[in-house]
């Protein structure tokens, strides 16, 4: 598959927390690409710098005790040299973010319909009544039902799946040419969930828009993504096309998510496969392999600094692995 | 909206008369005799007995509470011994001058300390913050009387080489040479009703100092409340919505940030009315201004039964009243409360 010139270039992004007592590297120089319509799965468990990288690029960090270097280039922009006032202009109808947790995402004092159009006034000529009406379309095609009464209530009237298609809604009022979804069905009851990742994957096909989505369940990338990075304590640990990292999955860590799943066809019984320990078990990558701690194969030779991003002899070249004892290619 | 308010009016009925109960065995349990504070320490035991008689101090107390209800309830609040007015109408004169001062220093309060303590936590930890937070602490430290007296002296009576800043009276609700027509005792609104501006541009006047000295604790509150209150919100999840959406940094405050941040400093601002509305005894005492606190203190020295019954059942009557206003305001800016 040859791959279109992309549409967003994140090359070596770092983002480092500054507290009065700790420094805390949160991504530690990141790169991946999205390409115009393609849709790329980031994946990892809570503090693998997974959100902040796309808080980062988005510019919704806190600025105060926040470090961010590197670069984000976005259709030939640089978004990290933006200012505050050029961003606002993007995000919206160029870049657009659907949140983890659609009851504090949205303001609960402010009705869904005026929160949608909002963002249609902010950015488009269009005046109160126009904007309404098109919210009431958007609304409609994200399956929410009645929308025209839905448009005057309030967050809290609304069933958890019905916000966040509400906030799908908005992210894409303005026809985004890139859509951020954080963890978008992780406050969702399962069934809903999947009606939600349907809905998000019907739209974006339909409208070529590129997608990110951030996930820490494999079962979301495996029925939606065309690219998937995996990322463990900041760094991306392994990168691959969907179905040769759910085919030939290299790295420990990778293996270990897979392996973590429960399967059905197993016997009754056969316990589960969870990866030992938390993800605050970890090392600096200056001085050995993060995941080290934690891994069953880690060997001494783990304990060594700058473990590239690399890809294997016996794996596709858009395969990179950051591993030293990385898993065999499986047959089969 | 409509059922709320029904409720919360039904449900000051118990509360005023319980209140009503309450006070009546606080004001009995006082120490002193109404008809001796009346007639001074040499009065005669006859004519004591005659007051007694008069007032029915002399009735047990079941039945002078009973009578003391019926003429509450039929409007009647009674007739002081001592001035020999009826209640009511000293205070219908008394009280629109507490309401004039009331309201000034509410708006003084409100409409400074709202955007004090907003630009206070937008720039936090910066030298407007440091100077708002460390000045609201003064504000609020400094008792009523010293800012009044420092008021007075410097904007109304003159220091020694600053005698061009003393530019506002220094007493009363109006210069008497004036002579205006008064309809409802509110001397700005009679101003504005009858046409006669300058008279209502003197009452405006008279209400600079007084409102700022009664006004400064109340607005050390709300700009302590509101900047408290924008920094939590600001953190929320939904300003981070509104900022993914690219919305101008103006909409994001006023719909998103101050909309959430004011719903506490509204519970504040109706607390501050009811205490306010209460009488400020001590600013009307420093400025002459004749309002209920002063003939509240009055009455009190006097163990005026009459004044004391109406005027505070009066006043828990406003206080529920402005709570009132505060829950339905609080359902109109909130709408979670509102379906119940």
């Amino acid at each position: 598959m040859t791959r279109r010139p992309p549409l967003l270039e994140i090359d070596d992004l770092s983002v480092t927390f500054r507290r009065r007592n700790s420094v805390t590297r949160a991504v530690d120089g990141v790169s991946y690409t999205v390409a115009p319509g393609e849709i790329v799965g980031v994946v990892g468990e809570s503090g693998s710098g997974k959100s902040v990288t796309v808080l980062a690029l988005m510019g919704l960090l806190p600025r105060r005790g926040v470090e961010v270097t590197g670069r984000v280039r976005y259709n030939g922009k640089d978004l990290l040299s933006l200012s505050e006032g050029a961003m606002a202009k993007l995000r919206g109808p160029e870049i657009a973010m659907v949140f983890q947790d659609p009851i504090s995402s949205l303001n609960p004092v402010v009705p869904i319909g005026v929160q949608v159009a909002e963002v249609l006034l902010a950015h488009t000529r269009t005046n109160k009544s126009a904007a309404m009406a098109e919210s009431v379309e958007l609304l409609r095609r994200c399956g929410i039902p009645d929308p025209e009464r839905r448009l005057k209530e309030y967050p809290h009237q609304l069933s958890g799946g019905m916000r966040q298609r509400a906030l799908i809604a908005m992210a894409l009022a303005c026809k985004p040419k890139l859509l951020i979804c954080d963890e978008p069905t992780t406050a969702l009851d399962v069934t809903i969930q999947a009606q939600v990742l349907e809905l998000l994957k019907e739209l974006v096909t339909d409208a070529g828009t590129a997608m990110i989505m951030i996930t820490h369940d494999l079962g979301v990338v495996a029925g939606l993504c065309d690219q998937v990075n995996v990322m463990y304590s900041g760094r991306i640990v392994e990168a691959a096309p969907r179905t040769e990292l759910f085919g030939h999955p290299r790295h420990r860590y990778t293996h270990g998510l897979l392996a973590s799943i429960p399967r059905l066809d197993a016997p009754r019984g056969e316990p589960l496969h969870p990866i030992p320990g938390t993800p605050r078990d970890t090392i600096a990558w200056s001085k050995a392999c993060a995941f080290a701690p934690r891994c069953v194969h880690a060997t001494d030779e783990c304990v060594r600094p700058d473990i590239g991003l690399a890809a294997l002899p016996d794996s596709p070249a858009d395969h990179p692995v950051r591993c030293v004892h990385p898993a065999e290619v499986s047959h089969g | 909206m409509l059922r709320f308010a029904v409720r919360r009016i039904l449900l000051m009925i118990p509360v005023l008369f319980g209140l009503s109960v309450l006070l009546f065995l606080w004001l009995r349990a006082l120490p002193g005799d109404p008809a001796r504070a009346l007639l001074g320490e040499k009065a005669t035991d006859e004519a004591i007995a005659r007051i007694n008689a008069q007032y029915g101090f002399d009735q047990p107390l079941l039945q002078q509470y009973l009578t003391y209800t019926g003429q509450l309830l039929r409007g009647d609040f009674g007739i002081s011994p001592r001035t020999g007015e009826p209640v009511v109408e000293t205070f219908l004169l008394r009280f629109p001058a507490t309401v004039e001062l009331a309201v000034a220093a509410l708006l003084f309060a409100v409409a400074l300390g709202i955007p004090l303590g907003y630009l206070a936590a937008k720039r936090a930890g910066g030298v407007l913050d440091t100077l708002t937070v460390s000045a609201s602490l003064v504000g609020v430290v400094i008792p009523v009387f010293v800012l009044a007296y420092l008021l007075k002296v410097v904007f109304a009576v003159g220091l020694p080489g600053l005698e061009f800043l003393a530019v506002l009276p220094s007493s009363g609700r109006q210069t008497v040479t004036i002579n205006a027509t008064h309809v409802t005792n509110f001397y700005v609104l009679d101003g504005l009703l009858t046409g006669e501006l300058d008279a209502a541009w003197d009452a405006i006047l008279h209400l600079i100092l007084p409102a700022i000295a009664l006004g400064s604790i109340p607005l050390a509150i709300v700009v302590r409340m509101t900047r408290a209150s924008v920094l939590d919100v600001v953190h929320e999840d939904y300003i981070r919505t509104a900022k993914a959406k690219g919305l101008p940094p103006g909409l994001i405050s006023r719909r998103h940030v101050l909309r959430n941040a004011l719903l506490p400093v509204v519970t504040i601002i109706g607390l501050q009315t009811g205490a306010l509305l209460a009488g400020a005894v001590l600013t009307e005492g420093v400025f002459a201004f004749n309002g209920i606190g002063s003939y509240l203190f009055e009455a009190i020295s006097n163990l005026d039964y009459a004044v004391l019954q109406g005027f505070i059942v009066f006043i828990a009557l406003i206080y529920a009243v402005v709570n009132l206003v505060v829950d339905l305001l609080y359902g109109l800016i909130d709408p979670r409360l509102r379906t119940r």
